[in-house]
């Protein structure tokens, strides 16, 4: 079995839980001597790109492309991490999570960049020939990228259905909408089935408001697929009712967790050992609930005075956030970390007492199990996929803040509680393991591709 | 000579209602879930039940005969919710043929926290018998019965008892059969009845169990079961909740006629008969002596006290709820105690309990709760509470405040 996998960031550079997810998934995958052609978009120009070994495709794999794909910079790399797993970078500046606006505004900024840039060459002249040839700009000075979001996504897909040629693979597997137009043209060019799996839809990130572009995408993409894998029955049953999907195309294979082995040593933050520790991580942004955090919060601290509240992550909402907690008077209670990765995270984790996740719509929800992961007990909210599969949590309607509070008092107030929890929790933490799902997802496999 | 004594547990809990950490209203109590349950098992239990039993004695003269143990905390919900069922109770209790078995008022622990908190939790529910059936009861129960040596003492010393009632279980019998009566190591008067947990189960928890081999249980089959028993033992202790009938095992299983026609079956053989616990008693003398220096009692398969003391919340609830015993009972207020004597009751740890939660078995049927992390959180909170009206003078400054 062989996979064309259209997917996201990988570490150290993941900025969530669709990064973790594919990571997570295809590691299991690798182990399971499953091969995986793994695709992703990667920005040459971005702050990262020194980090990424590119090795230069062979002379074969340029003329088999076409102009366009000549054009796009693509990186082949291998990862000593993996046997059976081979990499394809396509320059693009596709994110996980970005909006139109953010989207336009990375693009005008690159774009200011190069203009800089040639500016400068241009005064050095032509007496310095090899300094020019380092900024490679021999497309005539123009930029590959689309000029929106939306356009980049068929560019890439484009793409990637001409990298496509040069692979042999059974299925393709396609997470979340940016990489369906992708998964649609690689299974028209190839022939091959296509699974697209929904980490998220456009209700969870935008609630009712949809973009009426990206639901588009999304339902395009599920209803040319041969099969759907949703992180959840929650978001299966979105899938069902909102975009129209026959129920028996769509499976449910939940996320897993790494255990992690080393333990970090405990940071020095400005924290007296004795104050508690509650924290939110995750995008400060409408989905993800951060008003419900502050307000339950807010709560706390009637009853309870040596408490700090950590806000880990960042997201459009945040300016309206930390306003927030200071005209509610409790600034000085809420600390904001901005947005944290890798070891940072765990650090994070070791500090706090407990972990709240007050997501509005949370198809799964990685975070609680790396917080159990981290013997930090957990408050979820019901309206999230993970809390079908844990039990020895708390659980909170998110718009209930009173009892969000309620829990959050009892938690610090009680260490017999927080213990339960925490040895529990850990304990069940630990039948979430990427291999189910990497053994779910090659079951699937192999009902598509040889159907 | 087979004996059959049937004991039927009969109890429900004071539930509380939700009650965060912000409220501060002494009224603890979800008065309409309790209602609600209460006249739900009246309507499919209680009622139907003690019915059938009326009628099962009339016919049998007094030849068919039962005991109940019936708490005080579901008494004063029959009385509060459905006073119907007080006077199915009373008219079975008039027959002559029912005995009232004897228990904590509240269905607590305290035997394993406090004596004197125990001792006095055994006399009101006995005066409470005594006013409401007429009977002092003479044989004694323990919550779930949890029993051990210690327990036996205890009640022997009350000089009112003359046996007790508790699980048959294999790790103490070991050979011996609980078809006899035996005697508590260290006591020299109570005698010991002990379940026979594999007929009592035939019927309160394998009768409708369609994967079971013997399903389905015929009073034919049962009554052969019984006969087999004559020649090697005396007595065959059916102890079972008595919603058993219609509520774990419903109507429509058949539990109602299997009941009606077991007595017919059973009086067939003519060297059975139907005996209360005071009857056996009396009857039968102590084949043996029985040692169980540890807890036992007739849950779960681990037969312990692993579903109330399972875990750091319940022991520590426990132990918080039993610490201000001293400080309510100096406060000299009826309510207070009241309502510190209801959160006694065994029910608000066993939701607590995480043994099985994953499953969602048995322990989540009954609990009105989500999860055993909240059912701690609101035992907690309502705790928190009931432990500052113990000190009403704060409560005025407070007020004024």
């Amino acid at each position: 079995m062989k996979v064309f996998m259209l997917g996201w960031e990988f570490p150290p550079f993941i900025s969530g839980g669709l990064g973790t997810a594919c990571y997570g998934l295809t590691k299991a995958m690798d182990q399971l001597g499953i091969e995986v052609v793994f695709v992703l978009p990667k920005a040459i120009t971005s702050q990262f790109a020194t980090h990424v070994k590119l090795v230069a495709p062979s002379a074969g794999m340029i003329s088999a492309a076409s102009q366009q794909v000549a054009a796009a910079k693509i990186g082949y790399f291998q990862s000593s991490e993996f046997k059976k797993v081979s990499f394809r970078t396509i320059d693009s500046l596709l994110e996980p999570y970005s909006e139109n606006k953010q989207y336009k505004k990375n693009f005008d900024e690159i774009l200011k960049q190069k203009r800089l840039l040639h500016k400068r060459l241009g005064s050095n002249g032509s007496k310095n020939g090899n300094s020019a040839k380092l900024f490679d700009f021999s497309d005539g000075g123009t930029i590959n990228y689309a000029g929106d979001m939306y356009s980049e996504v068929h560019r890439y897909a484009a793409i990637a259905a001409h990298l496509a040629l040069n692979d042999d693979f059974d299925v393709i597997h396609a997470h979340d909408w940016m990489t369906y137009p992708a998964g649609i043209a690689v299974a028209a060019i190839t022939g091959k089935p296509l699974i697209v799996q929904v980490h998220s839809t456009e209700f969870d990130r935008s609630g009712e408001n949809v973009n009426q572009m990206i639901y588009d995408i999304e339902r395009k993409g599920m209803h040319a697929a041969d099969k759907i894998i949703a992180v959840s029955h929650l978001t299966r049953n979105i899938i069902i009712s909102r975009y129209g999907v026959p129920g028996d195309k769509v499976e449910v294979v939940y996320n897993g967790v790494e255990r992690n082995g080393s333990r970090a040593a405990l940071p020095e933050v400005g924290i007296e050992n004795d104050e508690k520790l509650v924290l939110f991580l995750g995008r400060i942004t409408m989905q993800k609930g951060p008003e419900y955090f502050l307000m339950a919060a807010k709560k706390v601290l009637q009853e309870v005075d040596r408490v700090k509240f950590v806000m880990a992550g960042s997201g459009d909402m945040m300016q309206r956030i930390i306003e927030m907690a200071a005209s509610m008077g409790i600034g000085q209670k809420v600390l904001f970390t901005g947005f944290l990765r890798g070891q940072d995270v765990e650090k994070v984790f070791r500090m706090a007492d407990l972990y709240v996740m007050p997501s509005v719509s949370e198809p799964f929800g990685i975070a609680p199990l790396e917080a159990l992961n981290n013997d930090v007990p957990v408050i979820i909210s019901k309206q999230s996929g993970v809390a079908e599969v844990l039990t020895h949590v708390l659980k909170v309607d998110f718009w209930d803040t009173t009892e969000m509070a309620n829990k959050i008092v009892a938690v610090l107030k009680y260490p017999p509680l927080h213990m339960t929890l925490k040895e529990h929790g850990n304990f069940e933490v630990r039948k979430l393991q990427w291999s189910d799902s990497a053994q779910r997802c090659a079951r699937i496999y192999g009902e598509v591709a040889y159907k | 000579m087979a004996s059959i004594c049937f004991y039927f547990q009969v109890h429900q809990p004071f539930r509380l209602r939700h009650y965060t950490v912000f409220e501060k209203s002494p009224h603890y109590y979800d008065d309409y879930k309790n209602a609600t349950i209460c006249r739900k098992v009246a309507n499919k239990c209680y009622l139907p039940a003690n019915r059938l039993m009326l009628d099962i004695i009339k016919r049998y003269g007094g030849k068919f005969k039962i005991s109940y143990s019936v708490t005080g905390v579901v008494l004063e919900q029959f009385a509060q919710y459905c006073p119907e069922v007080m006077s199915t109770f009373d008219a079975l209790a008039q027959t002559g043929c029912v005995e009232f078995v004897g228990e904590t008022y509240y269905h607590s622990l305290a035997f394993l926290y406090s004596r004197e908190e125990f001792i006095e939790q055994v006399e009101m529910h006995s005066q409470l018998v005594k006013k409401l059936f007429g009977q002092t009861p003479k044989v004694f129960r323990n919550t779930e019965l949890i029993y051990n040596n210690d327990l036996a003492a205890t009640i022997e010393g009350l000089n009112r008892f003359d046996a007790i009632i508790t699980e048959g279980a294999d790790h103490i019998l070991g050979y011996r059969s609980p078809n006899f009566v035996y005697r508590p190591q260290g006591c020299q008067r109570l005698k010991l009845l002990m379940k026979n947990y594999r007929l009592s189960d035939d019927i309160a928890f394998r009768f409708s169990n369609r994967g079971w081999s013997e399903w389905p249980l015929t009073t034919e089959k049962f009554t052969k079961w019984v006969n087999a028993v004559n020649g090697c033992g005396y007595n065959i202790n059916l102890f079972m909740d008595y919603e058993t009938f219609g509520e774990h095992q419903w109507e429509d299983t058949g539990i109602f006629e299997f009941m009606k026609h077991l007595p017919e079956a059973v009086l067939k053989h003519p060297d059975n008969n139907f005996m209360t616990p005071s009857e056996v008693a009396n009857a039968y003398d102590a084949a043996d002596t029985v040692d169980v220096p540890h807890m036992i009692s007739w849950a779960d398969t681990e037969r312990d006290l692993s579903a109330w003391l399972g875990n750091a919340m319940q022991s520590n609830a426990l132990h918080e709820v039993y610490r201000l015993e001293s400080k309510v009972k100096a406060a000299k207020d009826q309510q207070l105690l009241s309502d510190w004597r209801k959160m006694l009751t065994s029910d608000h740890f066993y939701y607590m309990c995480t043994k099985y939660f994953n499953d969602g078995d048995v322990h989540k049927y009954f609990n009105p709760y989500d999860s055993p992390y909240d059912s701690y959180i609101n035992f907690m909170n309502v705790l928190n509470n009931l432990d500052s009206r113990c000190t009403p003078k704060k409560q005025v400054l407070q007020s004024v405040n």
